[in-house]
């Protein structure tokens, strides 16, 4: 039974979001804290050093950790602010069951008991309708060895092939094209190296908002004498002073990548010694871009010819440039595509693999590199391995001790996932880290969905959203009240310190699912006594993959402040035993890497670099008569993801309360709506109503919303579930869409408050 | 103890990405008590992302402390002014009303005027006041000149403010382009203010200023 048990007023009454302010000991700015702890922040892939001021097991406040060298102390406001999700009048400190007899839905449940009854809901499950019946959704903001264990308990435990992760939602349209183009899916340079390169192109990515550190770091390198190229249909506060700013129409990211390259053709700036000797492919995506004059790509791409021709020609005569991008091209239908047209204009200057010159995703979560390289997406093993290469099975299933015939195959991304419950053919899930109801799009199916499963088990520290629906909520850990690895947006692995202990019963995430583990009678395997020993078996399980972590060592990390991997236990190509640093830079002219055995600096058998043509193909639902704007979503820098935490932190609501509908005043106008008055946004699958936000910083025939909210404020109730066919990642950059000023104003604004 | 005399504070506005970390982190200064003696405004936001963090200047002769008929607003030997002595303050508002740049605020509940006073606490012990340390595109920076003209070649501190016929000297230095700055090391308030562009002394930088979108139907 997965409705949910009580009105939304009742619920939001006892478990919030609430929002928190300083109280106790944190109100006091000069309470002495008993230790500082350098640790990390628990939202975004940058992943600043923070020292965070300890006090009677409550984090008080933090003080900027300078020496790091990624961050040097600085911080975003989610970062300043973090502190105040601990002892939280939110916060889960008991599992609680579905009782709609109750007053606010919920009702404790003893921790022991709780993992009982899960236990044998999941037994009843899988023995009624088969293993597969259970499906599992993971997050890419646990520790790399939570997401390691995730992986294997699904496999191994629970022996259903259904796992997935939210990273689904962020990093795979960028991982994709990574694997198609390079065999290895990681930024290639250190940030560091941006500082001094004489082109930076930024392609949809609102870093200033969205990953604030990095500022920073583009600034240096416009002080160095840098040109900024940004392309985005908004002109945010990294494109308000750049030196070129290519606003793209949603979804025309392709063509506008092929015309670039096309006239990069035309003009012969191309290094074409580079071209030959490292990478293949060339003339098909040249015999592809032919079609792409500017004119043509103007037209489709609503970007100015001269703007194209501008970039062309930075781009193609710069000696140096660092190309990043980030969702605003990967979240679409086409964005391995996107992705792909990125790379090509890269690959096709040889401007990779040297100091001052690289290419970078930005990754969205705390772990949303790491979360991706060891096993808890659908078709992966630990180590980058495919789940569907016999070698690579019957590595895993040695380290895991287990017969390779009793690892299941490949699974489905996290929305069939949801389609597979549609059909009845999973009737249990368990989520932990994910809100799928808040994040996935068109959430009137997902909510559906979640109303159809016959058992649904959530772990997390507040009641998400999605946890409305479940059974049984066991109570998990926060960010502090654990140690681990993560790998942030770099590729540098760094170390999770543990604050404070978790308050009541509230567990560890990984000592809940080893206790599910045994309490479902298959404890092998699932015996960790703490993360460093579940680190040292997943950097087994990684040797000899592509994301080889076997060299890292948490006294390594702390040393280094960081390791980028790969980094060998075993030097690959002498077989000797090293102490070896890592790899800050990948793909360095006569480097050696165990795929291409030191036939070039790829991750290919041939040591090259793959050109893919990257076909422009309209967006799915794109605007049209009845629906003629475009709708695109996207953060706002005080909250993160879903809004579970920021949407609980005081300081961070007010910054930013509720969400808006940005618009361009021509469109305003056009459509009766002033700055601050309510409007409806439509699409083919819903409407919500917003205060509107006027401002010129927006194309015209665009809108923006961003998605941090619930229920009647999210977003997602109006975007379409097409997905990448490749990466899966859904749509969320565009859709038609059509606005109209509200009647009046929405019936939530006398009932909620701004952050629930 | 003194905030040590080659240690400075920069603001370059063209960098500022109005994330507000500054303002929320002036909250956690130990003194501050959980408030923030700085504020964050949009210049136009129906026309610009353009935001400018608002610290104290920190005058050599302070216009707020001229005007303090109770004598609350007091500058310590380091060029460092105060915020105002609550036994003193009477809450009058005069120094929000003169400060030029639109530094104080009036708490009318606390009856008491407060503003940025460079995180005493740690800027006398040489630590970086809160907004600096963690602001993330670094349009506030406090260090060495030497370490900001090796940072910022584009630019030169300047920290002469022209208001009509009213000069100030600031122990805060504003960033300036350097070919502005060569022309004229001072920073002409008022004409900045004028809205015929040709007597501009500062033009605010930004893509949007010749509409990206002049093409775009609706």
């Amino acid at each position: 039974m997965a409705t949910i048990p009580a009105d939304d007023l009742r619920i939001i009454e006892r478990f919030g979001p609430h929002s928190s302010t300083m109280t106790g000991a944190r109100l006091s700015t000069s309470a002495e804290p008993e230790r500082l702890v350098k640790t990390h922040c628990c939202f975004c892939g940058q992943q600043c050093g923070v020292q965070l001021k300890v006090r009677d097991n409550e984090v008080i406040g933090f003080e900027p950790w300078e020496e790091f060298p990624f961050n040097r102390g600085m911080l975003c406001p989610k970062g300043v602010k973090r502190y105040l999700q601990g002892a939280h009048p939110d916060r889960l400190t008991t599992a609680v069951r579905r009782d709609p007899a109750s007053a606010h839905g919920f009702s404790p449940l003893a921790y022991d008991d709780a993992i009982a009854k899960v236990a044998s809901e999941i037994a009843r499950i899988q023995a009624t309708y088969g293993t597969s019946a259970m499906g599992v959704l993971s997050g890419a903001s646990l520790t790399t060895e939570k997401t390691y264990l995730m992986g294997k308990f699904a496999r191994v435990c629970l022996r259903t092939p259904f796992i997935d992760y939210n990273g689904r939602l962020c990093m795979v349209s960028a991982g994709a094209a990574n694997k198609k183009a390079f065999g290895i899916d990681r930024t290639t340079n250190p940030w560091s190296d941006m500082v001094g390169t004489e082109v930076i192109w930024v392609a949809g990515s609102n870093v200033a908002e969205c990953s604030p550190i990095t500022t920073n770091y583009v600034w240096q390198a416009r002080e160095q004498g840098a040109r900024i190229i940004v392309q985005d249909p908004r002109i945010t506060p990294v494109a308000r002073t750049c030196d070129l700013y290519l606003p793209v129409k949603p979804g025309r990211d392709a063509a506008l990548f092929a015309g670039v390259l096309h006239l990069m053709i035309e003009h012969d700036w191309l290094d074409h010694e580079f071209i030959d000797t490292f990478t293949v492919g060339f003339d098909e995506i040249a015999s592809y871009c032919r079609q792409w004059t500017p004119a043509k790509t103007a037209e489709v791409s609503g970007v100015p010819e001269r703007s194209i021709r501008q970039a062309a020609e930075w781009w193609g005569t710069a000696r140096t440039s660092f190309l990043f991008h980030a969702r605003g091209i990967e979240h679409h239908s086409n964005g391995v595509q996107n992705a792909l047209g990125t790379i090509n204009l890269v690959l096709a200057t040889g401007r990779i693999g040297k100091p001052k010159s690289g290419y970078g995703t930005i990754t969205g979560q705390a772990n949303g590199q790491g979360g991706r390289e060891h096993g808890q997406k659908c078709d992966q093993l630990p180590g980058w391995r495919d789940i569907v290469n016999p070698e690579h099975r019957q590595y895993i299933a040695g380290i895991w001790g287990i017969d390779e015939k009793d690892l299941p195959g490949p699974g489905v991304d996290a929305y069939e996932l949801f389609r597979k419950i549609d059909t009845g053919e999973i009737k249990g899930l368990l989520s932990i880290c994910f809100n799928p109801k808040v994040s996935l799009p068109d959430s009137a199916f997902i909510t559906r969905c979640l109303e159809k499963l016959e058992f649904y088990v959530a772990i997390d520290f507040f009641l998400n959203d999605t946890a409305w629906h479940a059974d049984v909520v066991l109570p998990g850990s926060l960010q502090e009240e654990d140690e681990g690895t993560v790998t942030q947006v770099e590729g540098r692995v760094i170390k999770i310190n543990k604050a404070i202990d978790c308050p009541g019963d509230a567990r560890q995430d990984w000592r809940i699912i080893q206790d599910l583990a045994r309490a479902l009678g298959r404890g092998h395997g699932f015996t960790f006594t703490e993360p460093r020993e579940i680190f040292d078996e997943l950097r087994r399980a990684s040797k000899g993959g592509v994301a080889d972590y076997s060299g890292i060592t948490y006294e390594k990390i702390e040393r280094q402040m960081g390791v980028f991997w790969p980094c060998y236990s075993e030097d690959p190509e002498t077989g000797r035993v090293v102490d070896h640093a890592g790899t800050p830079r990948l793909f360095e002219r006569g480097s050696y890497n165990p795929v291409a055995k030191g036939k070039g600096p790829f991750y290919f058998p041939d040591g090259k670099a793959r050109f893919n043509v990257a076909e422009y193909r309209p967006p799915v639902d794109d605007a049209d008569g009845e629906y003629p704007l475009f709708l695109t979503t996207g953060r706002v820098v005080s909250h993160f993801l879903s809004g579970t935490q920021t949407r609980r932190i005081g300081p961070l609501v007010n910054q930013y309360p509720e969400p808006r509908i940005e618009m361009h005043p021509r469109l305003a106008g056009k459509l009766g709506i002033r700055d601050g008055e309510w409007a409806t946004a439509e699409t083919r699958r819903g409407a919500i109503t917003l205060r509107a936000m006027v401002v010129t910083t927006i194309r015209p025939d665009t809108i923006f919303i961003p998605y941090h909210w619930p229920r009647e404020k999210s977003p997602n109730r109006l975007t379409i579930a097409a997905q990448d066919p490749i990466s899966k990642i859904p749509q969320y950059k565009v859709c038609g869409c059509r606005v109209r000023k509200a009647a009046g104003e929405p019936a939530y604004a006398a009932t909620l408050e701004p952050q629930q | 103890m003194a905030k040590p005399d080659y240690l400075h504070f920069f603001i370059d506005p063209n960098r500022c990405i109005g994330c507000q970390a500054c303002v929320q982190a002036c909250t956690e200064c130990e003194t501050h008590r959980g408030e923030s003696m700085i504020h964050l405004e949009y210049v136009d936001r129906a026309h610009s992302v353009q935001t400018v963090p608002v610290v104290c200047m920190h005058c050599e002769q302070p216009t707020c402390a001229e005007v303090c008929p109770a004598d609350a607003i007091k500058r310590t030997g380091d060029g460092v002014v105060q915020s105002a002595r609550k036994p003193r303050c009477i809450a009058c508002g005069n120094c929000v009303i003169a400060c030029p740049f639109g530094v104080p605020e009036l708490y009318e509940d606390r009856q008491i005027m407060m503003k940025c006073d460079m995180c005493y606490d740690r800027s006398s012990v040489g630590k970086k006041p809160m907004c600096a340390a963690v602001c993330p595109s670094q349009a506030l920076f406090f260090g060495t000149r030497e370490q900001i003209e090796q940072l910022r070649p584009m630019s030169t501190p300047v920290n002469r403010f022209q208001f009509g016929r009213q000069t100030i000297s600031t122990r805060v230095f504003m960033m300036m382009p350097r070919e502005l700055a060569a022309r004229r090391p001072y920073v002409d308030v008022t004409a900045a203010m004028d809205d015929r562009p040709r007597e501009r002394a500062i033009v605010l930088t930004q893509v949007g200023a010749d509409d990206p979108f002049a093409d775009v139907k609706v």
